[in-house]
């Protein structure tokens, strides 16, 4: 099957955790080593001795239960809370011991209400760190304009306004323009998008993922919300109570190959569709659709139809957006007006949604396709359902491919460890008895057998050699 | 004589008056704005201090002020030493409370923020928490000053300055011919005086209150 097997590498060749593309990586190195916090009163630490290592540019997802310990964790980074023990390390430098202040002003950090000064005006909630660390009026100024772009908002209309004078989604912006004011390599989220409504939640988390593709800073995310950890991050830490972590890893790999049933029960149900999530639009084919432009003569327009063989064109605005469908013999039964003809676009997605978000729009469209949109708006191309099934289809069959792989790998080594033990031990039933019970998901047999616990694991299955195991459908 | 011929016969000492009435009040409330704000910033981030501080300024408004400048007079003496110090004890409680409760109020997640981008605790203070609390505090000085007009009209007694002085002399005077007229003008001279304060504070609002956070 010459398809399958060639597609893992065509989509995806990555490596997985580390970065994508090859604009410079201008985040930090984040070390936690034994980071413990404990409570007086309490006899368990609420964060009980979370080791991690968080590569420069690389987004890291913890999520877990409510109480787990992940805020807690997060908020020991920038020792909002001081840890009781345990050491921190940014590029290296030990920072635990540093001025908090100072550290502070080095790391943006966001959160869920956005926390935006209610005095202050929009520009001056942003310049606020740039402005403590000492920066020019005039270099200030035109940073908070930059920001303001960097995170969609009309500089012209959102300068001066104060917060409360902005939607959930707007304010949520303006708190991550702020928080990256300064340029700061890391950025420290703590359910960001946990208060604005489901349909606002998404277009921030697209937003987020087109950031990130920009400015490569090391991203720590906190969310209780899974599937928004497959969405955004390059990897996941799973965490249990005392924000033990239950597997840490690519969301591939976790949908995949849960470590162990606490971590299948936070996947929860449909993991297959969940794996839409994980291909953005831009990985698959967008085809490509004849668009127009709005401004150019109606008898090129006509042209297109009668001799370009069109049944459908695309009109676009001004600034390139896509504005309407136009069938063959729309114009005429609009009597020659473009401003009555067609259908006006209701839904685009962004080259940077999941395929999951395409599949959604194509479904509820009634033509059966959707534009693709570029970073500003700009029309790109078109997705329609074919195009959908065949990248689905090959997804799914590369992603069988590798679990039968890995499986196999897998059912290797324990044979191998029960021949030994069994050798060792001179039992002759171990041999084929011990598998543990199948598991929720198709690769998902339990890895490694013994313990179950994995304190601090990379890829499943540690050290087997395996090129597809953390499957790259990753840009 | 009418009380329109009595005061005008009388404008100058009136005028005088007056002006010296303003001018106490408005200099005593500027101490306790800073005495008060000062002991509330000081003392919201802990719940003991705030409480004592509350309590210790409530106190003082239970002493009546005709007490308080008695008990005053034996250790400063008669005039303005004694006046000050009542009506700046007397304004304190309003103040001292309502910047406590603002400086408390303050959204637990915007100090989270301001902590989180590496506000030093006086910059998070100056910057953040008293102007959001400014309202608040602002409210409890309007509060202060009226208060303050009236209480100045007893300090007559420990012979201070201001209107009190033609409140105090009509009431001894009481049955003679312009005894009435001397209350009344007094009276009405610290009517009229509250409410100029009163609108300088909103019109003082209105231009120190961010517009974010107007009501």
């Amino acid at each position: 099957m010459p398809d399958a097997s060639s597609s893992p590498s065509a989509v995806g060749s990555a490596p997985a955790p580390l970065v994508t593309n090859t604009a410079p990586i201008t985040g930090a190195t984040i070390e936690l080593e034994n980071l413990t916090k404990r409570y007086p009163g309490n006899a368990n630490p609420s964060v009980d001795s979370v080791s991690m290592e968080i590569g420069a540019g690389e987004t890291v997802i913890l999520v877990g239960p409510s109480g787990c310990g992940k805020s807690t964790t997060l908020r020991m980074i920038n020792r909002l809370i001081e840890p009781s023990s345990g050491r921190i390390r940014i590029n290296g430098e030990d920072v635990t011991d540093i001025d908090p202040v100072k550290l502070r002003r080095r790391i943006g950090y966001a959160i869920q209400s956005s926390g935006l000064f209610p005095h202050l005006t929009v520009a001056e909630n942003i310049a606020q760190v740039p402005k403590m660390i000492g920066w020019g009026r005039q270099r200030i100024k035109d940073r908070v304009e930059e920001m303001l772009d960097l995170v969609g908002l009309d500089p012209r209309e959102f300068h001066d306004r104060y917060p409360r004078r902005l939607s959930g989604g707007q304010q949520q912006r303006v708190g991550v323009a702020r928080a990256l004011a300064a340029d700061p390599p890391v950025l420290l989220m703590d359910e960001p998008f946990g208060a604005v409504d489901p349909i606002t939640r998404d277009h921030l988390q697209d937003e987020l993922i087109r950031l990130q593709h920009e400015l490569h800073k090391t991203i720590v995310f906190v969310t209780h919300d899974f599937d928004e950890a497959i969405k955004l991050g390059d990897r996941i830490a799973v965490l249990r109570e005392q924000s033990h972590i239950a597997q840490f890893d690519t969301p591939e790999a976790i949908l995949t190959n849960p470590a162990d049933d606490f971590v299948s029960g936070f996947v929860g149900a449909g993991a297959a569709l969940k794996r839409l999530n994980l291909t953005r639009v831009r990985d698959v084919g967008v085809a490509d659709f004849p668009a127009v432009d709005v401004d150019e003569p109606l008898q090129n327009l006509l042209d297109r139809f009668r001799t370009g063989g069109a049944n459908e064109i695309l009109l676009l605005d001004r600034r390139s957006r896509p504005y309407k469908w136009l069938r063959r013999g729309d114009l005429s039964r609009a009597r020659g007006s473009l401003a009555r003809a067609g259908a006006l676009v209701s839904h685009t997605v962004s080259v940077d949604a999941t395929l999951r978000d395409a599949l959604e729009a194509v479904l509820t469209d009634n033509g059966g396709r959707v534009a693709v949109t570029g970073r500003r708006g700009e029309y790109v191309g078109v997705v329609d359902m074919e195009t959908l099934l065949n990248s689905v289809h090959e997804l799914l069959e590369a992603d069988r491919l590798t679990a039968l792989e890995h499986r196999e790998e897998l059912a290797g080594i324990q044979e191998s460890q029960q021949h030994q033990r069994a050798v060792l031990e001179g039992d002759p039933d171990a041999t084929g008895g011990g598998a543990p019970g199948g598991g929720a998901s198709g690769g998902g047999a339990p890895v490694g057998g013994a313990g179950g616990e994995r304190p601090y694991s990379s890829a499943p299955g540690g050290d087997p050699p395996d090129p597809h195991g953390t499957t790259g459908w990753r840009p | 004589m009418n009380f329109w011929d009595y005061v005008s016969s009388r404008q100058d000492q009136l005028v005088s008056d007056t002006f010296q009435h303003a001018s106490a009040v408005f200099q005593c409330m500027v101490v306790a704005v800073v005495l008060g704000v000062g002991i509330g910033a000081l003392t919201y981030r802990s719940d003991r201090a705030g409480r004592i501080a509350t309590l210790a300024t409530g106190t003082v408004l239970t002493i009546p002020s005709y007490a308080l400048l008695g008990l005053l007079i034996p250790v400063l003496g008669l005039g303005v030493p004694p006046t000050v110090t009542a009506l700046v004890l007397y304004a304190l409680l309003p103040i001292v409370r309502n910047s406590v409760v603002g400086l408390r109020g303050v959204d637990p997640a915007l100090v989270d923020a301001a902590r989180g981008i590496g506000m030093t605790g006086a910059a998070r203070l100056l910057r953040v928490e008293l102007p959001i609390a400014w309202p608040t505090i602002l409210t409890g000085i309007r509060v202060s000053t009226q208060m303050s007009m009236g209480i100045l009209a007893i300090a007559a007694y420990a012979s201070g300055p201001g209107l009190g002085n033609e409140i105090f002399s009509g009431i001894a005077g009481l049955g003679s011919a312009n005894a009435l007229n001397e209350v009344v003008a007094g009276t009405v001279g610290i009517v009229l005086l509250a409410f100029v304060f009163d609108a300088a504070l909103v019109l003082l609002g209105r231009l120190t209150v961010s517009a974010g956070i107007r009501a």
